[in-house]
């Protein structure tokens, strides 16, 4: 416990994000963003947990975040992402979306672009909450309470492509599949995945658990393998999909007591999976176990893993996600939380570090996850 | 009702005229909204333009308080711990761990100091700087009550441990002189610092006799006349017997050693040892428990409870804990003088000196502009089983009422509201009703926010809550026309009437476009469909359209059919579906056979016998084009079916 680090934020927080590190940077993480909700004035707030200079020797700074720079956003925040090491886009439940950047010469965040009416219900013109957004550099995805599908570029003021109506619920959650594809969950437990070279209003495909209808809240793809995506359900239930076949999920795995807010697979290391849940707990899901013996093969590194691709290929298909009972011995799970109280509404996870942000208005940062 | 103890506050609000202007207010669960009014005669009403303000009018203002967040949020947690952590132990561990429990509850309060320190130093602004200013004195204030309620209550130290704990309590609080020795200390020559003596008399009264005699070693070293007499103050102040916590030396052998002590001190003082220094006197003096001398150094003590626990180190080091509330009131007269009155902050800690607890909460519900400090506090001693006796002539017990009130406070903010769920589950008696009043009035802005209500609630199976939110979410979906939606939170609430009437909407939607709205919606109703007759048809009418698409006739038509006779469809909508008919009864193949045909054709006559019934005039030409075509083509299928069924007979 002694290597998790808080500080009482004195706001909600909802989306915490890990400023990306360069793949060749062999630091680690040290910046991250964090968004608060239900407070009269929310903000976008940028915290470092690197060593101030000068403070770094002593013993008594014990590497706390500590607020770099921060600007008021209108609406609770309901997503971020960084669209590069600079911007960051974030989604409001007023129904616009934002970018901000931050200056990193003199700490500031400044207002970059702002979408105003991404989300808007359609005869009456309120505005609709903006629930998700995902960047693929240059492109922005945003999905909202009116079931929307928005394609935003940074440097236009229109949107590039709009699907109205998408989905007939709210939309909760999206991820890109691949280059052109995206995924997107819904409040009756559908995935849907949408080509945006296509042109009609429709999905290519619909995944849904039969006869359930429980809402997705979240959803993640796994960061090698495009076909693996995990989703988390209203009931607790983490599901992971396999999207070339079959319309029913590949694993179920009950871990929560409550809704799974956030899922994601760890970027280097995908054998790793993260949740965190409205029953206040965070789960840590390690399938390396599995894979015992091709382990040293395949995390030595994407070089030497495509060099093996020829003879690794039937392995790297094996992934331990997809098996069919992974639930026993195949997948550990440890709870990083002791005592639960609020929900925990978001983490984010990056190299060795890891973030998350709770209801308790407060901020906890994890070093040294696999030590 | 009770008389009042104190006249309640004045609160004036600004910019409000009551002399000229009535006020009319309107209570909500702890705010009030107050507005200017003027009841005036019929003649003069047209004039003046009223206040075009309305005020709300908070009564627990910390609760908005941006530092004191931290402390809310913080020691939620420790409250939560301290429920969970129930009654498992007895004896001495329970006292370890309630002990624990009350010191994180000081860290807390200690942290929360510190941030306003930080941001009084920090901030410009002198209208902030006093705010902050204030808090930490206000904080500090708590942090001295709670530390010796929880000497006095929790740790129910017997007489000897006592004053050590006192002692401690002193000191944490007073610690001035922490900084005066480091100055003292840092200066060229020590010995000559003018706060050199008063520095070494700090740490006699606070009996810290190691860092006393760490001081008095400089005057040793710096001036050679005096080095004697330092010597033997010294001895004096290493021999003084002090009891310690962990061993078991008994009283009575205390007593013993002291007075043996105490006469070697008189000795010294008798014999002119310190004549030539009167500094050194003075110590000796106060050693001995010189009231005068101790009073007289009054500013160094700065507050009567350190003359009080100075008094007793010196005069009454076995003091038992019955005893104390004499000294007290005695220290805090002389101390005083008659000059001034007591403050609250004094009374409050003269109740805790007297074991009077309710005395010390109710004088710090008054004193304290929260009620955090009182609901946790009685929390605390309640689990010490302190305060079984007292019951209230309203409500249930003392515990509950300020915990009730604390949370209420924090439900109406529109943050903390969350925080406040926690102590309601605590408070057994009337914590779930005052949940269910004040969730539901909890705006609902987003999806998001809903579901975290519809969590806590489902949690504590409110049901009520439950339909009442799903309800709400379900409204402004239809009002923002997006059905699908609507649905979803009417089929979550297991609210029938909505959902018919939402299914309503549908089928008109359909009736008027020719197409259905949301299909991946209703093709995946699954068994959420038998919520309500209406909303069963609806998805079955649309497996029809399916089936009908996929060129499944013969199911297709099956279902159509059951859809009338077994009484699914509203009669409203038979005139559809037997239009629907139309198309499978002119196909090449027949599809209806003899007896279903029958069947379609008593539907349209039932059909037909309603509409007569009801005698509506507006038989429009395509209606009854529509009804000639239907007898046309059911009299026509049905001749081709018992034709064909007639054939494969023979």
């Amino acid at each position: 416990m002694e290597d998790v680090v808080a500080k009482y934020v004195s706001q909600k927080v909802s989306k915490t994000r890990w400023r990306p590190v360069s793949a060749t940077a062999l630091q680690p993480p040290e910046v991250f963003v964090t968004g608060s909700w239900d407070n009269e004035e929310n903000t976008v707030s940028i915290w470092s947990v690197g060593d101030f200079e000068g403070l770094g020797s002593s013993g008594d700074y014990h590497g706390e975040p500590h607020l770099l720079c921060d600007i008021q956003h209108s609406g609770d925040i309901t997503d971020l992402q960084f669209l590069d090491q600079e911007r960051i886009v974030a989604a409001s439940s007023t129904g616009s979306v934002t970018i901000f950047r931050h200056h990193q010469n003199n700490e500031t965040l400044s207002l970059n672009r702002k979408w105003e009416k991404a989300h808007y219900y359609n005869p009456s013109c309120s505005r609709a909450s903006c629930t998700g957004i995902i960047c693929n550099s240059p492109e922005i995805f945003t999905v909202g309470e009116d079931g929307k599908i928005n394609l935003f570029t940074a440097d236009r003021m229109d949107a590039i492509r709009t699907i109205d109506n998408a989905d007939s619920s709210t939309l909760h959650a999206v991820t890109c599949v691949r280059t052109t594809e995206i995924l997107t969950v819904n409040s009756i437990g559908q995935l849907k995945i949408w080509d945006f070279r296509q042109q009609g209003n429709e999905p290519s495909q619909i995944f849904s658990l039969s006869g359930e209808r429980i809402p997705l809240h979240c959803v993640d793809r796994h960061p090698n393998q495009q076909h693996i995506v995990a989703a988390g359900g209203q009931d607790g239930v983490l599901t992971i999909w396999d999207v070339r076949q079959g319309s029913i999920p590949a694993s179920l795995l009950k871990a929560h007591e409550a809704e799974v807010w956030e899922v994601h697979f760890h970027p280097s290391r995908p054998d790793h999976l993260f949740t965190c849940s409205e029953d206040g707990s965070l789960w840590h899901w390690d399938a390396s176990m599995d894979v015992s013996g091709k382990k040293s093969l395949l995390h030595t590194g994407g070089r030497s893993n495509t060099f093996l691709s020829h003879n690794a290929i039937n392995q790297s298909l094996i992934t331990p996600w997809l098996s069919n009972d992974p639930a026993k011995d195949r997948i550990e799970t440890t709870n990083l939380i002791s005592s639960p109280t609020l929900s925990v509404n978001t983490l984010d996870v990056l190299g060795s570090c890891l973030v998350y942000g709770t209801d308790a208005e407060s901020i906890y940062v994890k070093k040294n996850l696999f030590a | 009702m009770e008389e009042l103890d104190i006249e309640p506050p004045l609160t004036l609000i600004p910019e409000l005229n009551s002399e000229q202007k009535q006020l009319c207010f309107e209570w909500g669960p702890v705010e009030m909204l107050v507005c200017e009014t003027l009841f005036e005669t019929a003649e003069q009403k047209e004039k003046r333009p009223g206040c075009p303000f309305v005020y709300i009018v908070r009564r627990d203002q910390d609760v908005y308080s941006h530092t004191l967040r931290k402390l809310f949020n913080e020691s939620h947690g420790i409250f939560v711990g301290l429920q969970k952590d129930e009654k498992e132990r007895t004896g001495k561990s329970r006292t370890t761990q309630l002990v624990r429990v009350s010191k994180s509850y000081r860290s807390v309060i200690r942290a929360c100091m510190e941030d306003s320190h930080q941001m009084a130093v920090s901030t410009w602004d002198p209208v902030m700087r006093m705010q902050h200013s204030t808090q930490v004195s206000i904080l500090s204030a708590m942090e001295l009550i709670w530390n010796l309620c929880e000497i006095m209550f929790i740790e129910a130290a017997p007489a000897g441990p006592l004053l050590l704990h006192l002692l401690d309590w002193v000191r944490l609080h007073v610690c001035d002189v922490d900084n005066m020795a480091c100055e003292v200390l840092k200066s060229e020559s020590p010995a000559k610092h003018e706060n050199f003596w008063n520095a070494i008399t700090i740490f006699v009264l606070q009996g810290r006799m190691d860092e006393a005699r760490q001081l008095l070693s400089k005057e040793a070293s710096a001036n050679p006349v005096s080095v004697n007499m330092c010597k033997i103050l010294d001895e004096l102040m290493k021999k003084m017997p002090v009891l310690s916590l962990g061993n078991a030396q008994t009283l009575t052998e205390m007593e013993l050693k002291w007075q043996h002590w105490h006469d070697e001190c008189q000795r010294f003082l008798q014999d002119g040892t310190f004549a030539s220094n009167p500094h050194m006197e003075t110590l000796c003096k106060i050693l001995l428990g010189d009231e005068n001398t101790i009073l007289e150094k009054k500013d160094l003590m700065t507050t009567w409870y350190h003359y009080l626990v100075t008094r007793l180190l010196y005069c009454h080091p076995t003091v038992k804990p019955m005893d104390l509330h004499l000294y007290a009131q005695l220290s805090l007269d002389q101390f005083l003088g008659g000059e001034s009155s007591p403050e609250p902050l004094d009374i409050i800690l003269l109740a805790a000196f007297e074991f009077d607890i309710h005395q010390v909460i109710k004088e710090c519900s008054i004193a304290l502009s929260n009620w955090w400090f009182v609901a946790h506090l009685t929390d605390l001693l309640d689990h010490c089983n302190l305060l079984q006796s007292h019951n209230l002539y309203f409500g249930s017990n003392m515990r509950e009422y300020l915990l009730l009130e604390y949370a209420s406070g924090l439900f109406c903010h529109h943050s903390l509201w969350q925080l406040a769920v926690d102590y309601f589950d605590y408070c057994p008696e009337y914590g779930r009703a005052y949940l269910e009043l004040h969730i539901e009035r909890i705006p609902l802005d987003t999806e998001h926010k809903a579901l975290k209500v519809l969590r806590i609630c489902e949690q504590r199976m409110m049901n009520d809550q439950v339909r009442s939110i799903c309800k709400i979410m379900a409204m402004k979906a239809v009002r923002n026309n997006r059905l699908g939606s609507a649905l979803s939170w009417s089929i979550r609430a297991k609210d029938a009437a909505f959902a018919t009437l939402i299914s309503d909407r549908f089928l008109k939607d359909y009736c008027e476009r020719g197409t259905f709205s949301d299909l991946d919606l209703i093709d995946n109703l699954g068994s959420a469909m038998l919520l309500s007759d209406r909303l069963t048809f609806l998805g079955k009418y649309r497996e029809f359209h399916r089936m009908y698409g996929e060129k499944q006739f013969f199911p297709a038509a099956k279902l159509l059919l059951t859809l009338m006779t077994a009484r699914i469809a509203p009669s409203s909508f038979w005139m559809t579906l037997l239009t629907d008919a139309l198309p499978l009864l002119e196909q090449k193949e027949v599809i209806f056979s003899a007896d279903q045909t029958y069947e379609l054709m008593r539907c349209l006559e039932d059909v037909m016998a309603t509409k007569s019934k009801n005698s509506t005039l507006q038989d429009d030409d395509t209606e009854t084009m529509k009804v000639e075509m239907l007898r046309l083509a059911l009299a026509r299928n049905l001749a081709r079916a018992i034709v064909k069924e007639g054939t494969l007979e023979e």
